[in-house]
């Protein structure tokens, strides 16, 4: 158990920086994740947090010491890697029991916490077989199993779930924050999917270019992202954003150069709102009609600009016809034009 | 039930052998019957007596195992075989040892010369044997290495081609196990051993049969490193048939059938990597 601290972290290729000093506490037992775009330095960072990656300024802190200069095996972190890095010449009992390679446990220990931790992850029917008789997810089940067993101080994940198929990696998610309840160890745990880091973050730490741009909980990433980049990254479908005015409180679209960009997300923009005071309203010509279910989404266009926006499922919205969408008051996000950073809502 | 079975499998139809298969497989067969032509007529001479050796039949008119006998007993024969045994283990085990360690870290560490290490290495490969033996020779008079099983040894123990074999091997092992490895807090050189090394033994089995072949059979530099008979190995040794007197074509034959031997149980047991070894390392057997 510990926490992890990065102060004016750096890391540069010889002269290209790619991570500039980014700064972050987790908390001990904290569930954080990295997410961003592809080459935001988000493996880097964990890979420096590893140990497996030099740091080329600043400091990282586990518990209350310095790791700048420490090897990996000091550091007593588990890392379970996107290719799950399963030895495919070892069973997976051996491959679990690799955990406690550097462990003074006695024989009978070790065997004993393997079992456990075998059961725990439901691999105990398939310990004697080899990895290449198994599936994706139970491969992934044997990484972590692998993790476990050594009581780390934190578990570091890098794109674990990233070779799963979808409903694989539904269940996965689950596992993983169901077993984080359980152990209560610190997580770092990386990915470009949002909706990863929305559903088992305790905090988000969204990166871009090297830079962190916002670490909160993932709602209030969702409902306050410090800026454009943010806000449309978190969220599906991303938020629409569009030029604007705000007069007297009321935000309109806006021709030419403005001051301000408009976000709405597409559950907030109704197609057919009767809402009497809306805070923003789009009107253009649909462009596709995406029946979900539960609802419909409605692309269209607005200024030459494509907006997504919801319309009730059973809805009879035509291609090429003209709607209007109302967003209330209160949802509308509102960005400086110039430096995309978040000025509040409308 | 019977009746559909057939329907659904029906047998081969003969139409249904391509014409450019009839082609393909006579002209294996005749390869194959070049060359195991020599092999047969090494064993039917072994088993033929002195007086019998020109007359050419394949099946001896009287096959005896008389000269069998009389290698394995008499002369240094069965030396020769330990010898070549020796140097030939000990020379394989050096090459799987050092070429594999060599490749691994040109293949997986980053450090500064690696490329001109690698590239010194390459270029000793385009030098032929035979303008080393001299400076071998030399070498090996100045340090008092002649006529001893080092002497014999020592030039083969790492090679240029076994390095580049194995470092292309471990480029293929994801760079992911090693530092899962790393993290489980495995040292470096364990994380070769036992990590890095069982994921390529296919190309470990491939350096293994290449290397002990060329030892089993080298001839030129044994013969030259070596000059009391206690030391030479098969094929050296077996050329002595051939110097005294008269050529003992019935021993040479003899003494090459027993050399076979090892050969034919290595390339039974490890035919399947033999395969898998040469497509794998582009080369011809
Ligand atoms: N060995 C290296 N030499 C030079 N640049 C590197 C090296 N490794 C990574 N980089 C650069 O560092 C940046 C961050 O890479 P990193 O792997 O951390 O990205 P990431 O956020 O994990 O992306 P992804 O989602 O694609 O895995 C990238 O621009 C990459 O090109
Ligand atoms: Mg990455």
């Amino acid at each position: 158990m510990a926490k992890f601290e990065l102060r004016g972290l750096v890391k540069a290729y010889g002269k290209t920086k790619v991570i500039h000093g980014i700064n972050l506490v987790i908390p001990d037992g904290e569930f954080v994740v990295f997410v961003g775009p592809s080459g935001c330095g988000k493996s880097t960072t964990l890979r420096m947090i590893a140990g497996l990656e030099e740091v080329s300024g600043g400091e990282i802190r586990i518990g209350d010491r310095v790791v700048n200069e420490v090897d990996p095996k000091e550091r007593n972190l588990a890392m379970v890697f996107q290719n799950y890095a399963i030895y495919p010449h070892m069973t997976v009992r051996q491959n679990i029991a690799f955990g406690l390679y550097t462990s003074k446990l006695s024989k009978d220990e070790k065997a004993k916490k393997v079992e456990e931790a075998g059961a725990l992850l439901g691999l105990t029917p398939l310990l004697d077989r080899r990895p290449s008789d198994l599936s994706g997810g139970q491969r992934q089940r044997v990484a972590i199993g692998r993790a476990m067993v050594r009581d780390p101080a934190g578990f570091l994940f890098d794109e674990p779930l990233s070779n799963l198929d979808a409903q694989l990696r539904a269940q996965m998610r689950i596992e993983i924050k169901d077993l984080h309840r359980r152990l209560g160890t610190t997580i770092a745990y990386v990915t470009h999917d949002q909706v990863e880091a929305m559903t088992m973050a305790d905090r988000i730490v969204v990166m871009k270019d090297g830079h962190i741009l916002q670490a909160a909980p993932p709602m209030e990433v969702y409902d306050n992202p410090v800026d454009v980049f943010t806000a449309q990254f978190i969220g599906t479908p991303s938020m629409n954003i569009v030029p604007a005015t705000q007069t007297g409180g009321v935000v309109t679209l806006a021709e030419g150069a403005p001051t301000l960009l408009a976000g709405v997300r597409p559950h907030d923009l109704l197609v057919g709102s009767q809402i009497a005071d809306p805070g923003l309203t789009l009107t253009g010509t649909v462009t596709a009609v995406e029946p979900l279910g539960p609802e419909t989404l409605v692309h269209f266009t607005v200024a030459g600009r494509s907006i997504i926006s919801t319309a009730p499922a059973h809805g009879t919205v035509a291609i090429g016809s003209t709607v209007t969408a109302k967003a209330p008051r209160g949802q509308v996000h509102l960005f400086d034009a110039a430096t995309e950073k978040a000025m509040g809502r409308a | 039930m019977a009746a559909i079975d057939t329907t659904l499998s029906p047998p081969l139809p003969m139409s249904r052998i391509k014409p450019g298969r009839i082609v393909m497989w006579t002209v294996l067969f005749i390869g194959g019957l070049l060359m195991i032509t020599p092999i047969l007529f090494m064993f039917s001479t072994s088993l033929k007596t002195s007086s019998q050796i020109y007359d050419l039949r394949l099946i001896p008119q009287s096959p005896t195992l008389a000269n069998y006998i009389e290698v394995l007993t008499e002369g240094q024969f069965p030396r020769w075989f330990l010898n070549s045994s020796f140097v030939a283990i000990c020379v394989t085990a050096s090459n799987i040892f050092f070429d594999s360690l060599v490749g691994y870290t040109l293949a997986k560490f980053r450090f500064r010369g690696r490329q001109f290490v690698f590239i010194a290495i390459l270029s000793t490969l385009m030098i032929p044997t035979e303008m080393l033996v001299i400076p071998w020779y030399l070498m090996s008079a100045n340090f008092g290495w002649l006529d001893s099983y080092w002497g014999i040894m020592f030039p083969g123990m790492m090679t240029a081609f076994g390095t580049f074999l194995m470092k292309q091997f471990f480029e293929t092992v994801p760079d992911d196990f090693i530092e899962a490895a790393r993290m489980d807090g495995l040292n470096e050189f364990t994380i070769w051993w036992k990590i890095a090394m069982p994921l390529v033994t296919p190309a470990l089995s491939a350096l293994a049969i290449f290397t002990f072949l060329g030892n089993w059979t080298a001839f030129f530099w044994p013969l030259i490193s070596t000059t009391s008979k206690e030391l030479y190995t098969l094929p050296v040794g077996l050329t002595s048939f051939a110097v005294e007197q008269a050529i003992q074509w019935e021993m040479i034959m003899t003494g090459a059938a027993i050399a076979t031997i090892p050969t034919l149980v290595v390339f039974l047991v490890l035919q399947r990597y033999i395969v898998r070894g040469v497509m794998l390392a582009g080369l011809k057997g």
